[in-house]
């Protein structure tokens, strides 16, 4: 009995370390899901232009935003998450066709401007519409922790369940439809898609909207953990960007993989090593590494010039 | 009647014109070859047909002009085009790159029947239709461009040398199925050639480019009596 106690004191700290890091981890999933989903939304609109969309998180905090004045105005929960979802994909197809069609055949770095332009305007416009104090968004899963233990809070289980279903709905929507093989097939080879009868044009329209409404997902999933402001997406663009790279940048797998492992390397390498104000510079680092050893990424195609 | 007219076609590459009025055209129901030399303007011809440059002049489609039609508006129209290097989508499975070709039609039962019939065409693509496009052999590949080309329902079929870089038995196969769909199915065909003999062949007429000028044209019976065409593309 008396030697029973400093081991049950023991086995108690290590229990405790035990969920600690089992917490750490599963809040590095539900972020990481988010991240998984900004870098697909990246790799979409990469894949069709070549091109990274630097103002993809400013729109997703943007509609992050019209989820909230939606919800200030009383509407519930999912009819406002619906609403921006589809509004968010109108605008994206907007935005593409007025903005984005004009530049492109200028040469890249003309639309690299665009881009930081868009997220100048989309960040000052949350600014000037909704103030730039910090704001608290509801989450959906609210009430007790699920698991008993509190590993996982509800609102990082719901993301991540969210985040599967996003996942499973463009899988679908890319393997399974007509127009989803038209977008892959416009992406890949555009004259050959013209010649089938494929409006070409269209496709990377869609794949914009698409890129925004799966975007918006990403920031009402996140904004409830990084709390809402003009400037939250901010990170969260970058640790998208660096998973998006780590995955390969040309690979929708590759990029949710990424996103998920920069998630929860993320959260443990802040936790245990750097600590939490330094966290964001993993994500630098991931970037930098990747692009020194693997250019391509893990699963990324490596390109070949044949002379 | 023609079913395809082209007059005074001028095309550009930038600012580079490549075409200087060509005119010709093809039967419906029939077969024109073009012929020429290595840069003689073939290939674009069929790219200045399908709005894939800039092009101007008279061009009509049964009867109806399409010259200032975007690609995608030729393509809907019934003109299929078979472009060089064979546009095979190399990402996507075979089935992928033949449902492509069915993108813009509504009617899915007939649909199906037509793979069934692709298949019967060239056997080869019903054995890969799983496998990745690019993983095939040449000359597969431009037995899938073709059957894609032909899922469109065309009643103009362009092939850009469909003989390119392939072993004469495989040209043998691919130009027998030409003549099938041609005689069976009522579609016209338009091919650019550098093979004359075996275009001519296959023919009704010919019209011979030389550096982006109609050099000749006529009935295939008159290109290949030609004294300088048998010197120059016969090679006897």
């Amino acid at each position: 009995m008396r030697c029973a106690a400093p081991i049950s004191a023991t086995s108690e700290g290590a229990l405790k370390r035990l969920a600690e890091f089992l917490h750490q981890l599963a809040s590095g999933l539900a972020l990481g899901g988010v991240y998984a989903i900004m870098a697909l939304a990246l790799v979409m609109i990469y894949q069709a232009t070549h091109l990274i969309n630097f103002a993809q998180g400013e729109m997703a905090m943007f509609s992050t935003y019209f989820a909230w004045k939606l919800m200030d105005l009383g509407e519930p929960y999912w009819f406002a998450f619906f609403a921006t979802v589809i509004a968010s994909f109108i605008g994206g197809v907007v935005i593409e066709r007025l903005v984005v069609r004009p530049f492109a055949n200028a040469p890249i770095l003309a639309s690299v401007i665009v881009f930081i332009g868009l997220s100048l305007i989309f960040n000052s416009l949350a600014g000037w519409l909704y103030g730039f104090s910090v704001t608290s968004f509801d989450s959906p899963f609210n009430g007790r922790p699920w698991f008993g233990a509190g590993y996982i809070s509800a609102h990082e289980a719901g993301a991540v369940v969210v985040t599967l279903c996003v996942l499973a709905l463009v899988y679908a929507f890319f393997r399974l439809t007509p127009l989803g093989l038209a977008m892959r097939a416009a992406a890949q080879n555009p004259v050959s898609s013209r010649l089938v009868g494929i409006r070409v044009g269209w496709m990377l329209a869609i794949g914009w909207g698409l890129a925004a409404a799966i975007g918006s997902v990403a920031g009402m999933m996140a904004a409830p953990i990084v709390y809402l402001d003009p400037n939250m997406m901010g990170g969260v663009l970058l640790y998208a960007f660096a998973g998006a790279v780590l995955g390969g940048i040309d690979n929708p797998f590759g990029a949710v993989f990424g996103g998920i492992a920069v998630g929860v390397l993320g959260n443990l390498i802040g936790a245990y090593v750097v600590g939490d104000e330094v966290k964001l510079s993993v994500a630098l680092a991931i970037i930098i590494a990747v692009l020194v050893w693997r250019p391509s990424g893990l699963f990324g195609r490596r390109l070949v010039a044949r002379v | 009647m023609a079913i395809l007219e082209a007059k005074g076609l001028e095309a550009w590459y930038g600012p580079a014109r490549a075409l200087h009025g060509v005119d010709f055209e093809v039967e419906d129901g029939g077969v024109t070859a073009v012929l020429g030399a290595n840069g003689a303007g073939k290939t674009t011809i069929l790219r200045a047909l399908s709005g894939l440059i800039r092009r101007t002049g008279d061009i009509r489609f049964r009867g109806r002009p399409i010259g200032a039609l975007a690609t995608e508006d030729v393509a809907r129209l019934g003109i299929a085009h078979v472009p060089d290097g064979r546009g095979t989508f190399v990402d996507l499975t075979v089935e992928e790159n033949l449902r492509l070709g069915a993108y813009v039609r509504a009617d899915r039962q007939s649909v199906r029947a037509d793979f069934d019939r692709m298949f019967g065409l060239f056997p080869r693509l019903a054995e890969r239709r799983r496998q990745q496009a690019g993983t095939l052999s040449g000359g597969e590949q431009q037995m899938l461009a073709i059957a894609r080309a032909l899922l469109m329902r065309p009643s103009l079929l362009m092939l850009d040398e469909p003989s390119f870089g392939l072993a004469p038995l495989v040209v043998a196969e691919i130009f027998r199925a030409l003549g099938d769909i041609n005689r069976d199915e009522g579609v016209s065909l338009l091919i650019v050639e550098q093979n004359a003999s075996l275009a001519l062949d296959l023919a009704d007429h010919a019209v011979l480019i030389e550096t982006g000028r109609v050099a000749l044209s006529g009935p295939s019976q008159m290109i290949r009596a030609d004294d300088a065409v048998r010197r120059a593309y016969l090679g006897y």
